[in-house]
């Protein structure tokens, strides 16, 4: 009777997948929602509202980063080439066909899942540094084409017309910070959370384990290198989401920042330092980042950006040594150290 | 169009070529030894030509003489990478591995920025200059001077992989790192070579560049990205490969630009990487 299979397997499928969280990590989480609903009310200044906007922005790139990275292992090395075609691809259509921002976000995640498909399918089925330098050489070229193609302005960029009569169909807030806020919050929590619900999912479960053992995977019948594009594409997708709120929320498009290197790098930073492949590693990176580089550009005038990319630098080179697994590792050390003391 | 100026864009891309199979030798003989993509290669190459730069400006020495001391530093800082960051990563996933030379590629450039500011800078009077008639084109002296030297570098390379018992176990090595081990060579310190050797062989590139191209913090960057196409052309690890294929990138760059556009000759280049990904990935010599 015990070996009843079916009897097994309904006894796998009742048991939970993981442990329920303890009660103070959901009042923790409870509070911290609070918190960043109540924040523009208790920190209203434009800076300390800036502030935040940009740290939920790069969450959400760091995580569509870490949904290649992180869940299917490949490394990509030119991600600002979705974030530019986000931001060109609704602002264009807005600047000159009067199209939605909002229509032209989706107008740009396709073309981003596209333009990933497009790079993934050649590149993805090699070893991983194939694909690697792929990104870095495609993500340059993209900035090339960009700045030479006058239709959009070639280097100089174009800017976005100002609309003042319906704010949330133009998707321009002006001067209130507080809207810009709120959708930067929703982005990012619905990045978060299609990321969370990815990871439970079929799918997810067989990015993990082409990330972790490719071969075992593809002899239980994994498609290896479609999954890696399917995963690449949905990634490409995100970052083109962030693009396209960052395109309106400057209200300027230029190519030397919006496809420049120091994107992709950022997104990978955050991503390694916060811990690859961990549903928060992302965003404990981005919160650490990114004040640490708006306020050395206060502290170091115009200098500031060349210094915190040394400190950037040097911080990769040594987590990548010491610390692979990202900071949240540290903590979910300490958490499992103490489970097994208790047991 | 007529054939002068093609003859022209062919000689002038065959010499260029020859400073990016250089770069490339270096990046394929890393790869082909432990398997890892240096990143920072073009920050080497940038940090080889304003070593160069500031012999010249501060000691006066031409590049062409302080070669010998730049390729020194150079393959000193290839055993310091060596020692104090990869030997560190060989047994990590390629994430780390990744991200570790590009983070020192980051902070490599950016530190170049912060200590010589992003300013373009030349070596005013180069020992060579001028250009030479030869027929119906003109060629830049320092630029036939630099073809030579890489070529020279080149062949010693060939001599020393191929002709003497550390060549011959460094080639071991990059074929079957345990195997190698087991017939007690040691693999580690190969591992070391092969990094003071392919940043040697870019500090000759970064020299002889210097004698005719500025001198930038963000100068390596274009170079890498060409290197990383050749050595994918050629063939991860192989040699000949890279010199083969940085030539040809060379030409391509060059007649690509005369007849198709100058402000796209990179991205034709760029596009060879996705075609030789697409048809033969394991590129012209390589052993996949």
């Amino acid at each position: 009777m015990a070996d009843d299979p079916t009897l097994k397997l309904e006894a796998a499928r009742a048991q939970p997948l993981w442990p329920r969280p303890p009660a103070w990590a959901v009042a923790l989480g409870l509070a911290a929602g609070g918190f960043l609903i109540a924040y523009p009310a208790i920190f209203p200044s434009p800076f300390s509202l800036h502030l935040m906007i940009m740290i939920f922005l790069y969450a959400l790139m760091a995580q569509s980063w870490n949904v290649m990275a992180g869940l299917s292992g490949q490394i990509s090395l030119g991600h600002a080439m979705f974030f530019g075609i986000g931001a060109y691809a609704a602002s264009v259509l807005f600047a000159k066909y009067g199209v939605s921002p909002w229509i032209g976000l989706l107008v740009g995640m396709a073309i981003s899942a596209l333009a990933a498909a497009a790079v993934g399918l050649p590149t993805l089925r090699l070893k991983g540094h194939y694909f690697a330098i792929a990104t870095l050489l495609i993500g340059s070229g993209v900035q090339i084409v960009f700045s030479r193609w006058e239709w959009v302005g070639a280097a100089s960029g174009l800017y976005i017309p100002i609309e003042r009569t319906s704010p949330w169909l133009s998707f321009q807030f002006h001067g209130a910070k507080t809207p810009y806020y709120f959708l930067a919050l929703g982005a990012a929590a619905l990045g978060y959370l299609l990321v969370w619900h990815l990871r439970r999912t079929r799918f997810g479960f067989r990015l993990q384990a082409v990330r972790d053992e490719p071969e075992a995977a593809a002899s239980l019948g994994v498609a290896v290198s479609g999954h890696k594009v399917l995963a690449f594409m949905l990634s490409g997708a995100m970052m083109s989401a962030a693009g396209t709120f960052y395109a309106q929320y400057v209200l300027v498009l230029d190519p030397e920042r919006l496809f420049s290197l120091d994107i992709s790098i950022l997104v990978l930073l955050m991503t390694v330092l916060g811990g690859s492949g961990t549903l928060w590693g992302p965003a404990l990176g981005a919160a650490i980042l990114v004040p640490l580089s708006e306020y050395s550009r206060i502290w170091f005038g115009g200098t500031g950006r060349t210094v915190d990319l040394i400190v950037y630098g040097i911080l990769i080179v040594l987590i990548c040594m010491f610390r692979p697994r990202g900071l949240l590792s540290l903590i979910e050390d300490r958490l499992r150290r103490r489970e097994g003391e208790r047991a | 169009m007529s054939g002068e100026i093609i003859l022209q864009a062919v000689v002038s891309g065959l010499l260029m070529g020859l400073i990016y199979a250089l770069v490339a030798v270096g990046l394929s003989l890393i790869f082909g030894l432990m398997e890892i993509v240096n990143f920072a290669h073009g920050e080497f190459l940038m940090l080889a030509m304003f070593a160069s730069f500031w012999l010249w400006a501060l000691g006066g020495l031409d590049p062409l003489m302080s070669l010998p001391l730049v390729a020194a530093m150079l393959a000193g800082a290839g055993l310091l990478v060596h020692w104090g960051i990869i030997r560190h990563v060989l047994d990590a996933p390629m994430l780390a591995q990744v991200c570790a030379t590009f983070g020192l590629a980051v902070a490599l450039r950016a530190g170049a920025q912060f200590l010589w500011t992003p300013d373009f800078r030349v070596v005013a009077d180069p020992l060579v200059a001028g250009r030479v008639q030869l027929g119906p084109i003109f060629i830049g002296q320092p630029q036939l001077v630099a073809g030579f030297v890489c070529l020279a570098a080149f062949v010693a390379l060939w001599l020393f992989v191929t002709r003497t018992e550390t060549g011959l176990a460094l080639q071991a090595t990059s074929q079957d790192r345990q195997a190698a081990a087991v017939m007690g060579i040691p693999t580690d310190r190969m591992s070391a070579l092969g990094w003071a050797i392919g940043l040697g062989c870019v500090a000759v590139a970064g020299s002889m560049l210097s004698t005719f191209f500025y001198i930038f913090p963000d100068v390596g960057t274009n170079f890498a990205l060409l290197a990383f196409v050749a050595v994918a052309l050629g063939g991860f690890g192989s040699i000949l490969g890279s010199l083969v294929a940085g030539v040809l990138i060379g030409l391509i760059e060059s007649l690509g630009g005369l007849l198709i556009s100058p402000s796209y000759k990179t991205l034709i280049v760029f596009a060879l990487y996705l075609a030789v990904v697409l048809v033969r990935p394991k590129g012209l010599f390589g052993r996949f």
